[in-house]
C-alpha cells in the first residue's frame, strides 16, 4: 500500500511490538515509594529527638510500674516489723542482724514509710495506678467525647444548640462538687454489686473509689474532647466526599464513623495523648485532697499527700512521688507535642 | 450589641437555673445529711433541726421554696455554721480568695505574655529554647508539688517565708507563686504559638514593607491579633482562680472560699453548697460574656450574634 505523505498516521514497524528489554523496564520503576499519611508522620516523629526520649521514659516508667512489682521481694501493703521510717538504703535492726548472719536482704531503695512498708514498691504501685487512671480515663473520654462532638456537629441546628448547652452546663458546675457527691452516691451500690452479683467481684478488688473516679471522668471530662471534635467535624462535613457518600445512600452513622472521624484521626491522636497527662494530673490532685483511690492502694497523689505532714523529717517521701509524677506528665506532654508536630497537617512546614 | 448582650443575659439566667437545679437534686439524692455527722444528737433534736430548716418537706417542695427565695436574692442560712447566712459567708471568704487569685492572674499575665512574645520573636534561638523548656516544665508540675516543694525549701529549710495564713505581704508570696505557675506556663505557650502564626501572615510583611516602626508593628499588628487565644483562656481561668484553689488553700491554711466549699460539701451544708455553686457558675458565665465583648473590641471583624 502506498503511503500518503500528508498522513498523520503513525508509522508502526514490526519491531515496535517486541517485548521490552530489562533496561527499558527499569526506566519505568518509580524510584521513591509513595509515602502515606502514617509513614510520613512516623518518619517525622522518629526524627524528633525530644519525642523519642520521652517515649523511652514512658516505656521505662511502664516497665517500672507494671513488670518490676511482679518479682519485687516486697508488696505494697506488707508491713515489715521494726522497719518504720527507714531512710533510703537503710536496714532495720532485725534485717541488719540477718545480714550479719550471712543472709541477703533486699535493700529498701527508697526507705520505708511510717507503717514500715517498703516505699519503692509503693511508688511503683502508685505510678501503676496513676498510669492506669490516665490511660483508661482517656479511653473513656475519647469514646464519649468523639461520639458526642461528632453527632452534635453532624446534625447541627437545634441538636447542636441543645447538645452544646448541655456541655456548657457540665463545664460550669464545679467538678469537685460532682466528684464528692458521685463518689458518695456510688459507694454503696458498687460495694453491693461487687459482693452479691457474680461476675462483678473485680469491683471490690479494683476498689469502689477508683471506679467512681472513672465514672466521674466519663461524666465530666469529655467536654473538652467533644468541643475539639465538634469544631473539626463542622469543617469536614462540608467536604465533597461526605456529599458523595450521602448521594450513594450511606447512612448517617456510617458517614460519621467511616468518613468524618477517620479524617480527624490526626487531631484525635494528638488530643488523646495530651489528655493522658491531664487525666493523671487530675487524679493526683483528687488523691491529694483525699478523694482518690482508697487505702492501702497508693497513688502518686496520695503518697505525696501522706508525706506532707512528715515533710520536715522525711522529705524524700514527698520528693520521690512528686518528682515521678512531674516526670510522667512532662514526658507525655512532650511526646504529645512531638505527635502533633508529626501528624498535624497544618504544621507540616 | 445591646440585643446581643440581652440575649446572652437571658441565656446566662437559663444556664444558672439549670446548674442550680442539677446541683440541688444531685445533692439531695446522695445519701447522708447535714445533721447526721454530729455526735450524740437525739432523734427529737434532729427532727426539730430538720423541721427548722425545712428539710422534712418533700424534695420537690424544698426545691420550689429554694428557687423562689433564691430568685429574690435570699440564699438562706448556713446549716452548719449556726446563725450565719450563706451570703455573709461568701462575702467574708470571697475577698480572701479573690486577693490571692487576682494577684496570681496578674503575675501570670505580666510574665506570660511578654515571655511568650519574646520566644516567638527569637524563634529557634537559645532564648526561645530556654523559655519553651521552662513553659513545658511549668505545665507538667502539679500545683500541690510546687506548693509542698516551695514550703519545704523556703518555709522549713531556709525559714525565710511564713507557711500559713495571710497576715502580711510576705504571706502572699508562696501561694501566689504556686497559683500562677501553671497559668504563666500555659499563657507563654499559647502566646508563643499564636504569635508565630501571626508573624507568618502577609499583613506583617506588608507592614514591614511600608516601613512602619518595629514597635508599632509589634503592638498594633502582631500583638493585637495574637492575643485572642489568651483572652479566651484567661476569662474562665480568672473566674476559677479568684474563687479559690482547693489545694493551695488547704496547704497554706488560707481561709478562702475554696476551702469553705470543700468543707460544705463534706458536711452536706446544702444551702452553702448551693450558694457557692451558683456564685461560681455566675462568675464563670459573666467572664465568658466579658471575653466575647473584649473579643469584639480587640478584633472588630468578629461579629457578635
Amino acid at each position: 500500500m502506498k503511503e500518503n505523505p500528508l498522513s498523520f498516521q503513525f508509522k508502526l514497524k514490526p519491531e515496535d511490538f517486541l517485548p521490552a528489554t530489562e533496561e527499558e523496564k527499569q526506566s519505568q520503576v518509580i524510584m521513591r515509594e509513595s509515602v502515606g499519611f502514617w509513614k510520613d508522620g512516623f518518619r517525622r516523629l522518629r526524627k524528633n529527638k525530644v519525642a523519642m526520649v520521652s517515649l523511652v521514659v514512658i516505656i521505662l516508667v511502664m516497665i517500672f510500674s507494671f513488670i518490676v512489682p511482679s518479682f519485687y521481694p516486697y508488696t505494697y501493703k506488707e508491713q515489715i516489723k521494726g522497719a518504720n521510717n527507714l531512710a533510703p538504703m537503710e536496714y532495720s535492726q532485725e534485717e541488719q542482724a540477718r545480714i550479719d548472719a550471712g543472709e541477703s536482704v533486699f535493700p529498701h531503695i527508697f526507705g520505708t514509710d511510717k507503717m514500715g512498708r517498703d516505699y519503692a514498691i509503693r511508688v511503683m504501685m502508685g505510678s501503676r495506678i496513676s498510669l492506669l487512671v490516665g490511660l483508661i480515663a482517656t479511653a473513656i473520654i475519647l469514646v464519649i467525647g468523639s461520639a458526642y462532638g461528632s453527632i452534635a456537629a453532624f446534625f447541627g441546628g437545634t441538636v447542636d444548640l441543645v447538645m452544646m448547652r448541655i456541655v456548657d452546663i457540665i463545664y460550669t458546675i464545679p467538678d469537685i462538687l460532682l466528684i464528692v457527691l458521685l463518689s458518695f452516691t456510688l459507694k454503696v451500690p458498687l460495694t453491693t454489686l461487687g459482693e452479691s452479683v457474680p461476675g462483678f467481684h473485680w469491683v471490690n478488688i479494683v476498689g469502689e473509689n477508683l471506679i467512681s473516679i472513672f465514672i466521674v471522668f466519663a461524666l465530666l471530662y469529655w467536654v473538652g474532647m467533644a468541643r475539639m471534635v465538634r469544631s473539626q467535624v463542622l469543617m469536614l462535613k462540608e467536604s465533597e466526599y461526605v456529599t458523595a457518600a450521602r448521594a450513594l445512600g450511606v447512612g448517617n452513622g456510617r458517614i460519621i464513623k467511616k468518613h468524618l472521624l477517620t479524617n480527624c484521626i490526626g487531631t484525635l491522636i494528638v488530643t488523646t495523648t495530651l489528655q493522658i497527662p491531664s487525666s493523671i494530673f487530675t487524679e493526683s490532685f483528687l488523691s491529694f485532697l483525699g478523694l482518690g483511690v482508697a487505702v492501702p492502694l497508693p497513688s502518686l497523689g496520695s503518697l505525696a499527700s501522706d508525706a506532707v505532714n512528715g515533710m520536715q523529717t522525711y522529705p524524700y517521701l514527698l520528693f520521690i512521688p512528686a518528682l515521678l509524677i512531674s516526670l510522667i506528665i512532662l514526658s507525655f506532654n512532650l511526646f504529645g507535642d512531638g505527635l502533633r508536630d508529626a501528624f498535624d497537617p497544618k504544621l507540616k512546614n | 450589641m445591646a440585643k446581643y448582650i440581652v440575649k446572652r443575659i437571658i441565656l446566662a439566667i437559663v444556664t444558672i437555673w439549670a446548674v442550680a437545679t442539677l446541683t440541688f437534686f444531685l445533692m439531695n439524692l446522695v445519701p447522708g445529711g447535714p445533721f447526721l455527722s454530729e455526735k450524740a444528737i437525739s432523734p427529737q433534736a434532729q427532727a426539730a433541726l430538720e423541721a427548722k430548716y425545712g428539710l422534712d418537706k418533700p424534695m420537690f417542695q424544698r426545691y420550689l421554696n429554694y428557687v423562689t427565695s433564691a430568685a429574690h436574692g435570699d440564699f438562706g442560712d448556713s446549716l452548719k455554721q449556726r446563725g450565719r447566712t450563706v451570703m455573709s459567708i461568701i462575702t467574708m471568704k470571697f475577698p480572701v480568695s479573690a486577693r490571692v487569685g487576682g494577684l496570681s492572674v496578674l503575675v501570670s499575665l505580666t510574665l506570660g505574655i511578654p515571655l511568650g512574645c519574646i520566644a516567638a520573636l527569637k524563634r529557634g534561638k537559645v532564648t526561645d529554647s530556654v523559655i519553651s523548656v521552662v513553659a513545658t516544665c511549668g505545665i507538667a508540675v502539679p500545683s500541690f508539688v510546687i506548693c509542698t516543694v516551695m514550703m519545704y525549701f523556703f518555709g522549713v529549710k531556709l525559714g525565710v517565708l511564713p507557711t500559713m495564713g495571710l497576715e502580711t505581704a510576705k504571706h502572699y508570696i508562696m501561694p501566689v507563686t504556686a497559683l500562677s505557675f501553671y497559668p504563666t506556663a500555659y499563657i507563654m505557650r499559647l502566646m508563643r504559638s499564636s504569635m508565630l502564626d501571626v508573624l507568618g501572615q502577609d499583613y506583617m510583611r506588608t507592614a514591614r514593607a511600608k516601613g512602619l516602626a518595629g514597635g508599632k508593628i509589634l503592638f498594633k499588628h502582631a500583638l493585637r491579633n495574637a492575643i485572642l487565644p489568651v483572652v479566651t483562656y484567661v476569662g474562665p481561668m480568672l473566674a476559677y482562680t479568684i474563687t479559690g484553689s482547693f489545694v493551695v488553700e488547704k496547704i497554706f491554711v488560707i481561709p478562702g472560699l475554696g476551702g469553705e466549699f470543700i468543707k460544705a460539701i463534706n458536711g452536706r451544708d446544702y444551702t452553702l453548697i448551693m450558694g457557692t455553686t451558683i456564685f461560681l457558675a455566675t462568675l464563670v458565665i459573666v467572664m465568658n460574656v466579658i471575653v466575647d465583648i473584649i473579643y469584639k473590641i480587640v478584633d472588630p471583624r468578629i461579629k457578635l450574634k
